[in-house]
């Protein structure tokens, strides 16, 4: 069999195989039981103490989402200042200046949303100082803050009748130092075994073979790596993300980093499991949205295999598929892998230019990230399915006659609004966007010749794809957009903050809501919610809403331009 | 929390560097006759009809700025760049039918810093590459293959061959003198 697929088929054999086991750690960690990795517990209260935070205390709902913010708020202006004076600080041996305040909102923005989307290249628009204390530090805390509010949502699931939901802090400390934190540092030194720079060093500058000069960028690039992939924040240290030959060196790291992507919204899925002790419903859970990405997988995967037809008519050999902006070592199955891989999650890190995979791959990318909770970013990706499933629980007890309830609490108006706003929020921010950069780039061409790189449908598309990837807080993008001006960093920077804020408040919302209810015990007049007909039910319901929503807009975009010759 | 992962996981890992990166934590280099010649993990730029090419890149071979072309494949601009490309690949390698034209390399690579060449990419410029130093194609091709990478483990991945690994090799198989 071909290489490159058994490649495909080893790494998802490794995501389904290891999520398994390390879902039951992390609902171990949430519950506070014990674990191997108890001896950072000295740390942990080291940190409790200096921050003077009472690990005991519980939260009610508002309370936690309080924290939450207000951890999001301290680090955004930190993030502001430091990369605005860059310049200036230490640890900046290649001299790079600071980024201009439009840049840096947007910056500061979509790394403190999790999403990572880059207006700047790594080289030369961070220094090493922000690389770490600005880039790596977000990437850690935003996902944490995922995770806290994911075990959020647990303990308000689990608790019979409850007003507190847990330890806001508590939640996000334990993230870090019992997963995040010791999964980086594994995958941390194994890239670096493999080749990838750890250092403090400034470019090197060599002669090459043929006698020109060629100054090769360099730095911490593996302490970034790992978080950037785990914490399914996604931004590169370099430009170019994980096609660097330095970021991702070989066929192996690009299994690791491909694999660290995806392993902790499929190992919380199981958490949840565990944590409910409702395992059944989590495996149907799992079930449905590893069919979404298993068949996303397949047919990017032949499409770039079978590589572009209009290089196919020029009557060259394309065995290896379709190598615009891909790489020799990593190839077009495993860049097809992660670009699916890449965008169930929040993580938008790319081993290839999406711009240039084929039309389909590029609106199954697209699809991916409208839908937003096949598996999702860490934390934040279940709770988006949590939405979906409110409101199949609401429409199918209306279709069988039953109160709709949901694990024992009655689900009602209020918590039906939430959700629904939450739902639609998501399609109408990417639209109204795009629809508002095309009607600029309609009314003056020459702002339409300054932002895209590729004419007529595919030009659509990167706008599209651009106002798509903020909204599910991604990252990545159809790079040939020249997205560094202040429309783009401003009209993006709003949508990131709309289409993460909200929807975390919303489902934390709707989970202390449902938690402070009376319990109703389970009868035969339930609607059970861990069957093939219900997973279905919800399957339908995320199509409906979520998928369809788009189609027009996908019509006009990567269809179209499938179907052009 | 910024002490401990801004000073703690940072120097954990620096350390690790130091002492299991394959150059102490900088990028890997490739040395010719005691010189370095470039990273051996960065493509660089051939267009000496006596070495082997590495694939087109949209940036020349910028260490300090990557990049992809970002082209859509149904771009007609883009088509008839690439369409340039094969017919500048079959003037050099005349010998050549155009379905032998292996497409990666008239495409431009993702980060425009690929080191690599597919095996093919390699033996098709073997001809070229023999004649233009008066070496015998069996001995270049026999280096070519010595030199091919195998997927991971033998079974995951691509095949590939670095292309300045291949060059350098090049270089030291004859004597710097006639060179």
């Amino acid at each position: 069999m071909n290489t490159e697929i058994l490649g495909v088929v080893l790494q998802w054999v490794l995501l389904v195989g290891l999520s398994y086991p390390l879902g039951r750690y992390i609902a171990k960690v949430y519950k506070g039981e014990r674990t191997w990795l108890d001896f950072m517990a000295p740390i942990e209260r080291w940190v409790y103490k200096r921050c003077g935070i009472n690990p005991e205390q519980e939260m009610d709902w508002k309370q936690f989402l309080k924290a939450l913010l207000m951890v999001n708020l301290f680090w955004f202006v930190w993030g502001m200042v430091l990369l605005v004076c860059q310049g200036w600080l230490p640890l900046n041996p290649d001299g790079n200046a600071g980024q201009t305040p439009d840049q840096a909102f947007n910056t500061c923005i979509s790394f403190m949303v999790n999403c990572n989307l880059q207006h700047y290249s790594g080289e030369s628009g961070l220094t090493y100082f922000t690389q770490l204390f600005v880039i790596m530090l977000f990437q850690f805390v935003t996902a944490a803050c995922g995770m806290a509010a994911f075990a959020g949502v647990l303990k308000a699931m689990a608790g019979k009748t409850t007003k507190t939901i847990g330890n806001f802090w508590v939640f996000m400390t334990r993230s870090v130092t019992r997963i995040l934190m010791p999964l980086s540092l594994v995958v941390g030194i194994l890239l670096i075994v493999n080749g990838t720079p750890m250092s403090f060093d400034g470019k090197q500058t060599l002669t090459t073979m043929e006698g020109a000069t060629q100054e090769i960028s360099q730095g911490p690039t593996a302490a970034i790596v790992p978080i950037k992939q785990l914490g399914t924040n996604g931004g590169g240290y370099f430009g170019v993300n994980s096609s660097h030959p330095l970021e991702n060196p070989n066929a192996f790291t690009n299994i690791l980093e491909c694999w660290s992507i995806l392993i902790l919204p499929m190992a919380m899925v199981f958490a949840l499991g565990f944590y409910l002790k409702r395992r059944k419903l989590a495996a149907w859970i799992y079930g449905v949205m590893l069919v979404a990405y298993t068949t996303g997988i397949v047919i990017s995967v032949a499409q770039e295999m079978g590589g572009s037809r209009q290089i196919d008519q020029m009557g060259i050999a394309q065995d290896m598929g379709s190598m615009e902006g891909k790489e020799v070592r990593i190839g077009s199955a495993a860049s097809a892998m992660w670009g699916m891989t890449t965008t169930v999650t929040s993580n938008g890190s790319v081993n290839s230019m999406h711009d240039s995979q084929t039309p389909v791959s590029g609106m199954l990318q697209m699809l991916n990230m409208q839908i937003n909770c096949w598996f999702g970013g860490v934390g934040v990706g279940f709770m988006n399915y949590y939405a979906f499933l409110i409101i199949a629980v609401f429409i199918s007890g209306l279709m069988v006659g039953r109160t709709p309830e949901f694990l024992g609490k009655k689900v009602e108006a209020r918590e039906m609004k939430i959700a629904t706003l939450v739902v639609l929020l998501h399609p109408f921010v990417i639209l109204v966007g795009t629809a508002l950069a095309s009607g600029l780039a309609a009314a003056r061409p020459e702002l339409a010749a300054a932002w895209l790189n590729n004419p007529s449908f595919h030009g659509f598309g990167e706008m599209l794809y651009e106002y798509t990837s903020s909204a599910a807080n991604n990252g990545s993008g159809f790079e040939g957009l020249s997205d560094n001006t202040p429309f783009w960093n401003i009209s993006t920077g709003i949508v990131l903050i709309l289409s993460r804020y909200f929807p975390i408040v919303g489902q934390v919302a709707i989970a202390g809501l449902l938690a402070s209810k009376k319990y109703v015990p389970e009868s035969a007049g339930t609607l059970k919610i861990d069957t093939a007909t219900f997973s279905m039910m919800t399957f339908a319901v995320i199509i409906i809403v979520a998928a369809l929503a788009f189609f027009p807009a996908l019509t006009l975009g990567p269809i179209a331009d499938y179907l052009t010759f | 929390m910024c002490l401990l992962l801004g000073v703690g996981y940072v120097l954990v890992l620096r350390l690790a560097a130091a002492v299991a990166g394959p150059n102490g934590g900088q990028a890997e280099v490739a040395v010719l006759d005691g010189r370095v010649v470039g990273a051996a993990n960065v493509g660089q730029v051939f267009t000496d009809p006596r070495y082997f090419w590495g694939r087109p890149s949209a940036v020349d071979c910028n260490g300090a700025g990557s990049g992809g072309s970002n082209k859509a494949t149904t771009n007609p601009e883009y088509l008839a760049e690439v369409e340039q490309r094969v017919e500048a690949f079959l003037e050099a390698h005349p010998y050549l039918l155009r379905g032998e034209v292996p497409s990666e390399m008239v495409t431009a690579s993702g980060s425009g810093l690929d080191p690599d060449i597919s095996p093919r990419g390699a033996r098709v410029q073997v001809r070229r590459v023999a004649e233009a130093r008066g070496l015998d194609p069996a001995v270049v091709q026999h280096l070519v293959d010595s030199l091919a990478v195998r997927p991971w483990l033998g079974m995951f991945g691509t095949e590939k061959v670095n292309v300045l690994k291949l060059n350098v090799a090049l270089e030291a198989l004859q004597p710097a003198a006639t060179r």
